[in-house]
């Protein structure tokens, strides 16, 4: 009964009114279409968020890292090397670990638990926990697994030579870019530009194909330079010596291949160490011996003496008063550190006497002297590939009073950097011709300029052979078992108006005098151990520099005091052993 | 007419199949061949650690101390070279 009365409850229900039915059927229809219409729209209009995310999931953009090109010495010893190490970095916010894993993390990046949590809670988003810790480490640090703690390749600059080479070679900042030297002028050179490539991965983020490569890698080229990397130690080494043994304020020191004019060795003092160059001081990342200038003094004289000699002036046996040791011209008086008498021009070379090399000057044309100087180099920047090298000064002849020309003549009132020096002395090494320094590795045959002629020269070259024997100002610049010739330069430092007590020691010379192979230049600021002469200070450092090149270098001895095996005598010793 | 057919679908089969195990194939090729760039990638790596390391121990101060400490030579006075004079010089 109540089922019955139910159904017929049911039947008796009101009617619906009759657009109901299709007003949900519509209603349905047009959710319908939005549907329709949104799924149109991502598939044709806004396509590109799902696109992406869709290609997301099965294709990656690899980036492919292109390391920097080494740094190498003439024989391919590196001087600058990068290698890949990896950076440790976190968002501050999101690092979730417990204290023992902290510690375990502090330990491995050597540091304390404190100084971890203090670097992270002092950051307010991205920092570094460590920069370039070897990948080992970084190994290390991934196993630990610990939330919101990142790492990225990176690579890093190493310098086997360090302090030593550093002036030359100089070093990269933070993104491998170059900033000093020759990482900063060769960047183009040496720079590598990372590429990058589209592959499909698989499920498990396995690279399963290359679809496209985007941009190939360009991995930087090795750089060769001149410098010969067990030279530049001797270099240093010595240089380093002389000036701590001379409590003096810096030094230089250049070795020249004579015949190419390739830069072997150049050492500066101060200097600092590229591997670890927190808060050096700009003053000692200085290449002193490229951008600074000095007044070269008596180191001078043999180009006044050959311009004379070449313009026919004198001729090396013209003798030229200086007694009494000074001379006046005008308000100014010259003096000769040893008063000597009458010298032959030959003489004024070996005794180095300022007053002899004035006299000859003064017999010259300013322009004739100054076509010398600046066919030697002098007054142009040398051009050796190093940023920031300067020229020097050398005034222009029409400028001259007298008492220039005269002071001139024995270095004072010009100024040259060390490189430059060296440089000009390759025409007293090879006959007359001036060799570009390069810091580059030259190849076999290097063109020079002709400055003098080969007799004016080799005139030249016995007279600075004279200079460092017995008699001359620097003996103490003999090699035993080699002929050496070279020249000593002793200036007042200019500083402000006038000269100083201060003083600048140099000499430049060469060996093996009969066939010259290397040149080497030394320069000492402000010696303050007693002695100052150029011969007392930096002739020493000649000899034992160039003693130490010519002996690891195989140079054959040239001139053998007593000590010669004769043929006959050879071929006995040779049967016996 | 229907053999023809059933012919060409068990070439076209076949073929299928086989463009699936070539394509397998290139797959597993690829993935060795990864396997091998990233090696060589490593060997770089590890010839410019090792070439640092060789010139950190090379290095002209290490050695000379070694041979002056250890091995106790000398730099040889001008005296005590003797000049043999070779071929031409005769």
């Amino acid at each position: 009964m109540t089922g019955a009365s139910a159904v017929k409850h049911a039947a008796k229900a009101p009617e619906l009114p009759r657009f109901r039915a299709p007003i949900v059927f519509g209603f349905l229809l047009l959710l319908f279409l939005v549907l329709v219409g949104r799924s149109l729209y991502l598939q044709w209009i806004d396509n590109a968020f799902l696109q992406e995310q869709g290609t997301s999931r099965y294709s990656r953009e690899i980036e492919l890292p292109a390391h920097r090109g080494r740094i190498l010495d003439r024989s391919g010893e590196p001087l600058a090397i990068s290698t890949p190490v990896k950076s440790i970095w976190a968002f501050s916010g999101q690092v979730d670990a417990s204290p023992e894993k902290l510690a375990q993390l502090a330990r491995l990046l050597e540091t304390t638990p404190k100084a971890l949590a203090k670097r992270l809670e002092e950051a307010s988003d991205f920092v570094f926990l460590a920069k370039q810790v070897p990948p080992e480490v970084a190994e290390r640090v991934a196993g630990l697994r610990i939330k919101g703690v990142h790492d990225q390749n990176e690579y890093r600059r190493f310098y086997p030579t360090g302090e030593m080479a550093s002036h030359i070679v100089g070093f990269t900042g933070d993104h491998d870019v170059g900033q000093e030297g020759m990482e900063l002028t060769q960047q183009e050179w040496l720079g590598g530009k990372p590429g990058s490539r589209r592959v499909l991965i698989n499920r498990r983020g396995e690279v399963v194909e290359d679809v496209e490569s985007i941009r190939a890698p360009q991995p930087g080229r090795d750089l060769a330079l001149s410098i010969d990397a067990r030279l530049q130690y001797l270099a240093f080494r010595e240089l380093r010596t002389a000036v701590e043994a001379n409590k003096a304020k810096a030094g230089g020191l250049v070795i020249l291949d004579a015949q190419t004019g390739e830069i072997l060795a150049l050492a500066n003092w101060p200097t600092y160490n590229p591997n670890a160059r927190n808060r050096v001081a700009r003053e000692k990342m200085r290449n002193r011996a490229l951008t600074d200038v000095f007044e070269p003094g008596s180191t001078l004289k043999p180009f006044t003496i050959a311009a004379a000699l070449e313009s026919g002036a004198v001729r090396r046996d013209t003798v030229i008063q200086t007694a009494p040791g000074s001379m006046t011209i005008g308000p100014n008086t010259i003096h000769d550190a040893h008063p000597a008498g009458a010298l032959s021009v030959e003489q004024v070379i070996q005794k180095s006497s300022n007053v002899g090399a004035a006299k000859i000057a003064l017999s010259l044309p300013p322009a004739t002297m100054w076509q010398m100087l600046s066919d030697a180099g002098f007054g142009t920047a040398p051009n050796t590939g190093y940023p920031g090298e300067v020229a020097g000064r050398l005034r222009p002849a029409k400028t001259w009073k007298p008492i220039e020309q005269a002071t001139m003549a024995y270095g004072h009132g010009i100024s040259v950097n060390l490189v430059q020096l060296a440089r000009a002395y390759t025409v007293f090494a090879t006959e007359g011709q001036l060799k570009p320094a390069t810091l580059f590795k030259a190849g076999t045959f290097v063109g020079g300029r002709p400055v003098m002629k080969p007799e004016t020269a080799l005139a030249v070259r016995h007279m600075l052979e004279l200079a460092v024997l017995p008699g001359g100002t620097a003996p103490k610049a003999q090699i035993p078992g080699y002929r050496v010739a070279g020249k000593t330069g002793t200036a007042h430092k200019l500083e402000g108006r006038g000269y100083t007590n201060k003083y600048v020691s140099s000499f430049v010379g060469f060996a093996p005098a009969s066939a010259p192979r290397f040149i080497v230049a030394v320069m000492i600021d402000e010696p303050a151990a007693g002695a100052h002469y150029g011969g007392d200070v930096a002739a020493p450092v000649f000899s034992t520099v160039m003693g130490s090149v010519l002996r690891t270098l195989g140079v054959p001895p040239d001139a053998p005091s007593d000590n010669v095996i004769l043929p006959d005598a050879a071929a006995a010793i040779r049967e016996e052993t | 007419m229907v053999r023809v057919n059933l012919l060409l679908l068990a070439v076209l089969i076949l073929c299928a199949l086989s463009l699936v195990t070539s394509r397998h194939q290139a797959r597993k090729l690829f993935v060795e061949l990864e396997r091998e760039t990233a090696r060589t990638r490593a060997y770089e790596t590890e010839f410019g650690q090792l070439q640092l390391e060789q010139s950190t121990w090379a290095m002209p101060v290490r050695v000379e101390k070694i041979a002056r400490e250890q091995l106790k030579m000398q730099i040889p006075g001008a005296r005590r070279i003797e000049v043999v004079p070779g071929e031409e010089a005769r």
